[in-house]
């Protein structure tokens, strides 16, 4: 049994240790927000957060977490100024489309927003680019964190 | 009027919508292989409780839309297309919402189980084939609710108004909810002619509203295939041959029991795939990695990408069908003064959609259920009628979001390597490709060889054009009636014989050449997408050869059509194409008619080295008829061209042993934000012409506006994709 902190609650889990993060995520505790893209942390889809850094669950392995604390996008206080601003910012520019990796992109932006407030285009896209969108909403990804930063300002 | 005689498809749907006891109003057009008498009246056996069930003979390919009405004034529509991320769901409720007389805040969504015949989502065809269908659903359920209302209060129609779901008499100022008389509306008859308002009254059409999808998804509370939680379900995985028609020659199906959490190792009745399944995922993999399955190859054991190119090189000489022809193009083109001709070629490309494939199956003795993302519905559902023998209204499609389509879920073969799985199982199993068996087994965009030869004038205008397309017919395995008496699937002439441009004599030549060892299938645009390429850099060369500005010939050449000319003429202006560029900098230009939308494209690019590409700036000028949603058409039209710029700059798919060697995101890459255009300026032209589609415009434009933008910037043609192959330097060679 492996004990782990995920959004706040402890969750005891009956798995391997190399088994990684986004599968206890999703196939043991059914908690689906976080997403499979690729297994090789290329895409991002999977993106949590790991004591507030953007991590990749694909490949992480739940036997090195430890007492370290996850959070997922279902277990984030939607009143949070950061993660407030960035939801909104994605729905008032209608970030979407097929919406698959935007969990993942939404995790990213709101970790970057929290390390960098106001950041660049170029800080944007240091901290974005590991997140793969194939229906190509970059141009307005960029947008909707400099209005988020706006909006938080 | 008539009654129509009862089908399963009729007995399902009501069963579903019976389930929650709500009182419906129900619209339903037949699809176009089951036409109908002109007609409606309630079917026979339908108690009003629950509902009425229109029906309503419409012409060819009209789709399918239930408007649900509750008690409580709950509206939930019924939508016949997919969302896969091209706001369809969106433009589909604001075409009834227009008509009904409600908010959008007010509406909830399903996606609708598979009708009675061809339910397709792709081609850019959703607005095109529900732009008049769909308002016709909203005006005459509005009539209905309003004649029921007008009975219900005894005053004349005509004094009845409606607004946010509610009937007002405007002269009493007396309201009811749709809900209150939604009961007795579905008594009425349906309407035999619908009164559709003026478009200069439109409150929602035209008019920017937000993706009804936007914050479902921001939350992580979409469910899409992947995230189908069916209670007891199992996980699975599988891996086919990784060869095409090679089958299973052995495994170690004791090692991979052993591991910890596996259930049960599956092989399929066509011994080529195998299915491991566990109680998750990670599991399954494990159980997959100790399985080590080992394959007979058969015979596209030595298959390889240049087996493919070779063949379709091959196909540029001797017997062709003749697609299209206008006057004697090879006379003219044999008597020239001057001609030009270019060969492009163009590979194999994978979907990698965001989303890996995916389908969960529950089969019964009594019954089956599939939860998937499909573009094609019905399909889904034949194959498991066909699998399990159970009759149609036992077997039931939940379709849920699309993680990314593209073409991708227009093939169902995942939904039968499910079933065939899950009928050996008495739980339900959701079947996870990895991406790797994503990427390996997916069906891919053909590769395509294309040369085309022109007679010029003594200014460098073409005289005559003739093309021949080499490639496969896709068509003729997806849906074989489609192909014409003569072999050639109508698909190519997207962006082909269909262009802005009207040339004095033409000819058409398909040389048809299947692929070994792969499936191809239909893509992002496919037809378009390889047509467009080929004609505007071919145009592009012309105008090179003649010394011409590009924008200036292409402007020459389209005085005979003017919405091409406009869309052209504001993207120049817009761009800046006669202004000065920072050193370093060029431009390049492509103009198209394709899936029904005229549009002009212009790219500032910088090349620091011959294989960096930086994008700066992207122009693009639509029209595409009267526009439902206009930030979704930006959107649509910002993202097409990313993914095809993608594609363009770095996407082949290769074969060696008969086995693709791009096998994750390591391997296929994946245009990143960073390397995206910076800026992307998408202006709509106002029209009031019927809409045209939009989700393969962009994509369509992508690589041909890229490529003569690096022509520029590097004075040499780029004829073959990815742009930055190393094949374009032989192609440099090749042009003196």
């Amino acid at each position: 049994m492996l004990s782990l902190n995920i959004n706040g609650q402890s969750h005891q889990v009956d798995v391997d240790p190399d088994t990684p993060l986004l599968w206890v995520l999703r196939d043991v505790l059914g908690m689906n927000a976080t997403k499979f893209g690729c297994g090789i942390a290329q895409c991002g889809a999977c993106t949590v957060h790991m004591d507030g850094r953007a991590v990749r669950a694909c490949n992480l392995p739940v036997g090195l977490i430890g007492e370290q604390h996850i959070s997922t996008l279902e277990g984030l206080n939607p009143a949070d100024p950061v993660t407030k601003a960035v939801q909104d910012a994605w729905v008032a520019l209608d970030v979407v489309q097929c919406g698959y990796c935007q969990p993942g992109q939404i995790m990213a932006a709101i970790a970057l927003l929290r390390a960098v407030p106001h950041p660049t285009d170029e800080q944007i896209d240091s901290a974005m680019s590991a997140n793969l969108c194939r229906c190509g909403t970059y141009v307005r990804i960029r947008a909707a964190i400099h209005h988020a930063a706006g909006a938080l300002a | 009027m008539s009654t129509p005689a009862p089908r399963p498809t009729l007995a399902s749907r009501r069963q579903m919508l019976g389930a929650g006891g709500a009182l419906l109003l129900a619209t339903f057009w037949p699809t176009p292989r089951q036409s109908r008498a002109q007609g409606a009246s309630v079917p026979a056996g339908m108690a009003p409780e629950q509902g009425l069930l229109v029906e309503n003979a419409q012409g060819a390919f009209a789709p399918n839309a239930y408007i649900r009405i509750a008690t409580d004034n709950r509206i939930t529509l019924i939508l016949p297309n997919v969302e896969m991320g091209q706001g369809i769901y969106t433009s589909s409720v604001m075409l009834i919402a227009e008509e009904l007389g409600i908010d959008m805040a007010q509406v909830e969504i399903e996606a609708a189980p598979p009708g009675g015949g061809a339910e397709i989502t792709g081609g850019s065809t959703s607005v095109m084939t529900e732009w008049l269908p769909l308002r016709q659903a909203g005006a005459a359920a509005r009539s209905m609710l309003v004649q029921a209302a007008a009975t219900h209060w005894q005053v004349p129609v005509a004094e009845c108004t409606t607004r946010s779901a509610t009937i007002i008499h405007v002269p009493t100022g007396r309201s009811l909810p749709f809900g209150a008389v939604a009961a007795q509306a579905a008594t009425l008859p349906v309407p035999q002619k619908t009164t559709l308002k003026d478009p200069a009254t439109y409150t929602l059409l035209g008019r920017p509203q937000h993706r009804i999808d936007s914050a479902v998804k921001v939350q992580g509370h979409a469910i899409f295939g992947m995230d189908v939680q069916v209670p007891g379900q199992k996980i699975g995985t599988v891996a086919a041959c990784p060869v095409v028609g090679g089958t299973l020659a052995g495994m170690n199906k004791a090692a991979a029991l052993a591991i910890r959490g596996v259930q049960a190792v599956l092989v399929n009745t066509t011994n080529t795939t195998v299915c491991v399944v566990a109680d998750h995922y990670w599991a399954a993999r494990k159980g997959l990695r100790a399985l080590k399955p080992q394959w007979h190859d058969g015979p596209n054991a030595h298959v390889t990408t240049q087996t493919i190119y070779d063949q379709l090189h091959d196909g540029l000489n001797g017997p062709a069908i003749v697609a299209n022809t206008k006057g004697d193009a090879p006379a003219v083109i044999a008597h020239a003064a001057a001609t030009h001709t270019a060969t492009y070629q163009q590979p194999l490309l994978a979907h990698a959609t965001m989303e890996p494939i995916n389908c969960t199956a529950h089969v019964r003795p009594d019954g089956c259920d599939i939860w998937t993302g499909t573009q094609i519905a019905d399909r889904a559902r034949d194959t498991a009628i066909e699998l399990t023998g159970l009759p149609k209204d036992k077997v039931h499609v939940h379709c849920q979001y699309i993680g990314g389509g593209f073409g991708r879920r227009l093939e169902h073969e995942y939904v039968t390597q499910c079933v065939e799985f899950a009928r050996q199982v008495p739980y339900p199993l959701k079947i996870i490709w990895s991406r790797e068996e994503d990427l390996t087994h997916d069906r891919y965009r053909p590769a395509y060889v294309d040369q085309m030869t022109a007679a010029l004038d003594s200014k460098g205008f073409i005289t005559a054009l003739t093309h021949r397309i080499v490639g496969p017919a896709v068509v003729a395995r997806w849906d074989p009636p489609e192909l014409t008496k003569d072999g050639y699937d109508e698909d190519l002439s997207v962006a082909t014989v269909i262009t802005p441009y009207t040339y004095p004599a033409y000819r058409l030549e398909f040389a048809r050449r299947e692929a070994p060892g792969v499936v191809t299938a239909w893509w992002r645009g496919v037809g378009g997408t390889r047509g467009l390429f080929v004609v505007e850099g071919f145009i592009d060369e012309l105008a090179h050869r003649a010394g011409a500005d590009p924008v200036a010939y292409r402007r020459a050449m389209l005085a005979q059509n003017p919405r091409a000319l406009a869309v052209l003429d504001k993207a120049a202006q817009a761009a800046g194409w006669n202004t000065p560029l920072p050193p370093g900098r060029a431009r390049g230009v492509a103009v198209q008619f394709a899936f029904g939308s005229y549009m002009a494209s212009i790219a500032e690019v910088e090349m620091p080295e011959p294989d960096n590409v930086i994008i700066h700036r992207v122009t693009a000028v639509v029209d595409c008829g009267r526009v439902l949603n206009p930030d979704q058409v930006i959107s649509q039209i910002e993202g097409g061209l990313i993914f095809g710029f993608s594609a363009a700059l770095y996407n082949e798919i290769t074969l060696e042993g008969g086995r693709v060697q791009q096998s994750n995101f390591n391997t296929w890459r994946v245009m990143r934000m960073n390397e995206a255009p910076c800026k992307i300026d998408v202006l709509l032209m106002p029209s009031t012409e019927d809409p045209g589609g939009i989700g393969e415009v962009g994509t369509a434009a992508a690589a041909p506006v890229l490529a003569n933008a690096m022509a520029a910037a590097q004075g040499r043609r780029y004829r073959t994709l990815p742009l930055l192959s190393p094949r374009n330097g032989a192609d440099h060679k090749e042009q003196g």
